[in-house]
């Protein structure tokens, strides 16, 4: 990826951030200055009304490298007779944002699990094809051990009943024995709670419950919880969902921000979510994938008439 | 939430309009419902006005005697301790047992049938009345194998009944609710919430200590507290299998143990000993004790409903 020079030429807010795609390769970005404060939801007023993709805002791509993470090969899963994702092959790379968009029920939901085998809870699930993480395949990889790799974030906002600063270090902690002491985890446990952009709220109350803070906090607290053990790759299942408009647009400022420390995979069905913070998109419908590439090009011009018609609605 | 143009019905406002036999019911139920509250009101008061003015510091003090004359008969002491230290055992007991129990039938629950039997188990005991049990209990802890439990007879017979035998029993009775309890404690803990854990790396058994434990913590609390007024409660186990012995008779040897190993009563006994019914024909005495178990329940019962209180701001209903 690099950095165009014609970049230079574009005034902000009168032409809408383009890109060049070309078929089955990389994406060259032709790259909009960065905005300062790494791409809010909105106000920079970029684009006129009458441009199709321009009337919502894209987040500005990352310029840090791209580095492959995770890999799925033919991906099929199953619940017991019912496929529920059917031979999806996609790529996760650190320094951008995945998207999985798709209507409830297509399989995003289940395609995110798979990548940390939590979809292996539900007794009648089974999977074949290959998913690998650096090159290694993940059914080689002991359970928990791959699950601090490849860490997740819920729909719901769901920080265990204990204090701020137990929720955090709750990764760090091994099991068994041996528990570090507070002082020897507090270094960890504050670099994720500012990563997470919440140790500013809550650094004066890191032995309050957990579950006395917001919403958005509490999203945030899971957010620095899964950061905590130095994760590779962040999947989060819907993770605004449950949350007000406030409290989403912060989250999807610290997604952009994450982008470059850690593969990040979004599952969501809000399709202006997904085009204000994903760098690629992949759409899902029943179980398959139906379009996989460039946010711009998946949302600007879908090669699928089912991908024009679902994301129709978010240009409407 | 703020919501506008429309206000909560009050139902007494539009109730001409039931039908007559919603009028019917909705008055029967307001009738229960105050009817309950007169009883339960009119039992504490009663026991009120009869215990209190029977009650005095040297009732508590003192220990039970045997004597014709009421007035050289003593207090309740040795019952009073007698209940504390069988609730304590029936708790201690129990807790342990209901919480493994209701964490395997939640948590793992497999293979299904045994859990169905395990359920079916659980509400067996339930279900038994507590003097079933105290026989039952009476059977086993005379086998020789459980005389280090209680008093050996200088023949070899072991005699069976001692805080240990009845503590055991009382368990039973207590169990029920603290598996209960924890259970629904564990099933209001959302699922995602474990499988946030497992995300993090945890095996299952590290979530349940680290996470489903700490969280279900008032259930237990409520589960336990509700079993004590049972314990508390119960006549037919201490008559049966702590002897009812009117003074706390220890076998001797080590100190606690001994007195573990021996008879006694509770406060129970006591008053059924002390009424009309009983041989101890001092009703003043049963007035005063049954007061001061009424007591020791009620405020039992108050500690579950703050406890239930405290629970509402909890995992459950924050997620």
């Amino acid at each position: 990826m690099q950095s165009d020079a014609t970049t230079d030429d574009l005034t902000p807010g009168a032409v809408p951030p383009v890109r060049r795609i070309m078929v089955d390769a990389e994406p060259t970005v032709v790259e909009r200055p960065r905005r300062s404060n790494g791409g809010s939801a909105d106000g920079d007023g970029a684009g006129p009304a009458g441009g199709a993709t321009a009337a919502v805002t894209r987040a500005t791509p990352s310029a840090g490298p791209k580095v492959e993470r995770m890999r799925a090969e033919a991906v099929t899963i199953a619940y017991s007779e019912k496929e529920a994702v059917k031979s999806v092959s996609l790529r996760v790379r650190q320094g951008e944002v995945l998207a999985l968009i798709g209507p409830s029920g297509c399989g995003k939901t289940t395609m995110l699990r798979s990548f940390n085998r939590l979809v292996e809870l539900t007794p009648t699930a089974t999977r074949t094809g290959i998913i690998s993480i650096d090159g290694e395949d993940i059914d080689e990889i002991e359970v928990t051990g791959l699950r601090r790799r490849v860490s997740m974030v819920f729909q719901q906002p769901n920080p265990f009943p204990m204090s701020v600063f137990d929720n955090v270090a709750y990764a760090l902690r091994e099991q068994g024995s041996g528990r570090p002491s507070k002082e020897e985890l507090m270094p960890q446990v504050s670099d994720s709670l500012e990563r997470a952009g919440l140790w500013a709220e809550v650094k004066d109350m890191l032995d309050h419950p957990a579950l006395r803070l917001s919403g958005g906090q509490q999203q945030r607290l899971c957010i620095a919880r899964a950061l905590a053990a130095d994760p590779e790759v962040l999947l989060l299942d819907e993770p605004c969902s449950a949350l007000d408009p406030k409290s989403t647009q912060v989250i999807e400022e610290l997604i952009l921000r994450l982008r470059d420390e850690v593969a990040v995979v979004i599952v969501t069905h809000n399709m202006q979510q997904a085009l204000r913070v994903a760098d690629h998109v992949g759409f899902m419908y029943l179980g398959e994938l139906v379009e996989y590439g460039p946010a711009e090009q998946v949302f600007g011009r879908p090669r699928q008439q089912r991908t024009r018609d679902y994301v129709g609605g978010a240009f409407g | 939430m703020a919501t506008t143009g429309w206000r909560p019905t009050d139902p007494a406002g539009t109730i001409e309009s039931w039908p007559l036999v919603d009028r019917i019911g909705y008055r029967l139920a307001w009738a229960a419902g105050i009817t309950l509250c007169l009883i339960a009101a009119s039992v504490v008061l009663f026991l009120a006005v009869k215990g209190i003015q029977f009650i005095s510091f040297d009732l508590l003090a003192d220990r039970p005697i045997a004597d014709i004359d009421q007035s050289k008969s003593g207090g309740f002491r040795d019952p009073l301790i007698g209940t504390v230290l069988l609730t304590v055992i029936g708790t201690l007991l129990a807790i342990p047992i209901g919480v493994a129990t209701a964490l395997w039938l939640t948590e793992y629950g497999r293979p299904t049938r045994l859990a169905r039997a395990v359920e079916s188990g659980v509400e067996v005991v339930a279900g038994t009345p507590s003097i079933v049990l105290a026989i039952f209990g009476l059977l086993i802890f005379s086998q020789g194998v459980f005389s280090f439990l209680s008093f050996t007879d200088t023949g070899g017979a072991v005699f069976g009944r001692s805080f240990f035998a009845a503590g055991a029993m009382m368990s039973l009775i207590a169990l029920p609710l603290v598996v209960g309890a924890t259970r629904e404690a564990l099933q209001s803990v959302p699922g995602h919430v474990r499988e946030a854990s497992y995300a993090l790396g945890k095996t299952k058994a590290a979530t349940i200590r680290r996470v489903l434990l700490p969280a279900v913590r008032p259930g237990i609390g409520t589960g336990a507290a509700l079993g004590m007024g049972r314990i508390a409660g119960d006549t037919a186990i201490v008559i049966l299998l702590l002897g009812a012995s009117l003074q706390l008779q220890g076998v001797g040897g080590a100190p606690v143990v001994g007195d573990l190993r021996g008879t006694g009563s509770t406060l129970t006994s006591y008053v059924y000993l002390n009424s009309p019914a009983g041989e101890g024909n001092a009703p003043e005495k049963a007035y005063a004790a049954a007061f001061v178990l009424l007591m020791i329940v009620i405020a039992l019962n108050y500690s579950i409903s703050r406890i239930a209180r405290g629970r509402q701001g909890g995992l459950s209903s924050a997620v």
